[in-house]
């Protein structure tokens, strides 16, 4: 069996045989065999074989954007659930300012909710950091939950879709990539409107075409495709 | 093989001959991972959540992810109405399944987490467990759980002295000519061909039961191809 690009395998399926094939991520070998180890997408890069699941639920991966909810604080700092198996651990040290260990819940309180950066995953837990731009709490705006497997639709080819929301309704927006979107913009209205267009791609991933119709959708709403103000210019959402 | 009493099926089917499948992926978005599996006139659907964190903790393994089945049948799924919750028979379908899924998943990456699989039968007509276990293993494929491989399930028996696969309600439960009937489910991994659950309800000689499991492994060949269509032509949809 020789693996195509792109192609869908299941668990124990053989993808390549031969001993010069490198198992990856998702994949393991038997004999001479790289089989597939989870259900996913196959990419061979050169001699390195893995699979990419296409479904099922978030897994932290480093340097992934994340949108979480802090629900514990501990002696050296904060316990936030994005939604994955464990919680995240955010220590004091990886915020951006000084912290008072007596008064932790004055920079982040219970319930707060926060963009961070996935800065190590092992197997006890992930750890996580919002020391750099475009990392930190989220004071306004709406946050609504897609799921992982739409992100890379609602980012678009090297951010364009997130690019044409943004310019259409002036929001400012982060696609966590744990499947959590933060919307924040002038208004409610515009907001609400971001959420429809977000909404609306999350209805259509499996279409082709989806840039066309998602243009179409945001004129039948009333609004320009074109270039509109943009309130803040530096979120990251726009990275995979 | 002797002659029996039972020469011809009440399905009008063949004595190999399974009833017809179909399946599909991804029936419950709002879930990590679903599936159904439907033969003849069983229906079973799986759902999967997690993996997440096990409550209560003195549940939790610090070295390895728990998976956790359970097993129901609808109140509806029979003519007569069956009493809904936890019963003998489905906390112990549940414990087999478990076992038999338990084989080929890998939650080591996973520790102090539990992976819930629940599979509801909304629909019976014999062979409830391994339609349940088809696609429970859909699912967890679908949840992106890593796994050795898939399994496959099929229940096969003998009917008199005639050996069939894949008995309905009426060769399973309401045959009692001659020898009656036994009724054998087992799950077959898909790659090592291994046996991952077996049971055995009635009578049976050595070499008979060595023909059935012949007939199992060459049916469970059949259910892994309707389990793989249905997972590779997902076309990306749902969740």
């Amino acid at each position: 069996m020789v693996a195509e690009k792109r192609q869908i395998v299941i668990p124990g399926e053989t993808i390549v045989s031969g001993n010069e094939f490198l198992p990856g991520d998702g994949v393991y070998r038997d004999g001479d065999d790289v089989v597939a180890g989870v259900y996913g997408i196959v990419n061979v890069f050169e001699k390195h074989v893995r699979v990419s699941p296409i479904s099922g639920a978030y897994y932290p991966r480093r340097g992934n954007t994340i949108i979480g909810t802090i629900v514990d604080i501990t002696f050296n700092g904060w316990l936030i659930d994005f939604g994955g198996a464990q919680n995240a651990f955010l220590p004091v040290a990886e915020v951006p300012r000084y912290i008072n260990k007596n008064e932790m819940q004055e920079f982040l309180d219970f319930g707060e909710s926060v963009i961070i950066k996935v800065w190590d995953v092992k197997s006890r837990g992930v750890d996580v950091s919002m020391k750099m731009r475009g990392y930190g709490k989220i004071g306004g705006g709406m946050i609504i939950s897609v799921g992982p497997n739409k992100v890379p639709r609602i980012i678009g080819k090297e951010g364009s879709m997130v690019k044409l929301i943004k310019g259409a309704t002036g929001c400012d927006i982060t696609v966590g990539q744990n499947g959590k979107v933060w919307i924040y913009g002038k208004d409610t209205d515009s907001e609400v409107t971001a959420r429809k267009i977000i909404e609306f791609i999350a209805d259509n991933v499996t279409v082709a075409g989806l840039t066309k119709k998602v243009e179409n959708f945001i004129r039948e709403l009333g609004l320009k495709t074109g270039s509109v103000e943009i309130i803040a210019e530096d979120t990251d959402g726009g990275e995979q | 093989m002797a002659k029996g009493l039972y020469t011809k099926r009440n399905s009008g089917r063949k004595m190999d001959e399974v009833r017809p499948m179909s399946a599909k992926v991804g029936i419950v978005p709002s879930a990590d991972g679903s599936a159904m599996f439907e033969t003849g006139k069983t229906r079973a659907i799986a759902v999967v959540r997690g993996p997440r964190t096990l409550h209560p903790q003195h549940l939790q393994n610090a070295q390895t992810g728990i998976l956790r089945v359970s097993y129901g049948m609808m109140p509806f799924s029979v003519s007569d109405r069956i009493r809904p919750g936890p019963n003998r028979r489905s906390e112990e379908i549940s414990k087999v399944s478990e076992w038999a899924l338990s084989s080929v998943v890998d939650l080591s990456g996973f520790p102090n987490t539990v992976v819930d699989v629940f599979i509801q039968i909304p629909q019976a007509d014999a062979g409830t467990r391994v339609a349940g276990l088809n696609a429970a293993a859909m699912a967890l494929a679908h949840a992106g759980i890593p796994m050795k491989e898939m399994v496959s399930a099929i229940g096969v028996g003998k009917i008199d002295k005639t050996l069939v696969v894949d008995l309905d309600k009426y060769e399973d439960s309401d045959y009692h000519e001659g020898e009656g009937s036994t009724d054998i489910p087992v799950v077959v991994t898909s790659r090592t061909k291994n046996v991952a659950l077996l049971q055995l309800d009635g009578k049976i000689s050595i070499p008979e039961f060595k023909e059935t499991m012949e007939m199992a492994k060459k049916a469970c060949n059949e259910i892994l191809k309707v389990q793989m269509e249905a997972l590779k032509n997902i076309g990306g949809s749902n969740e």
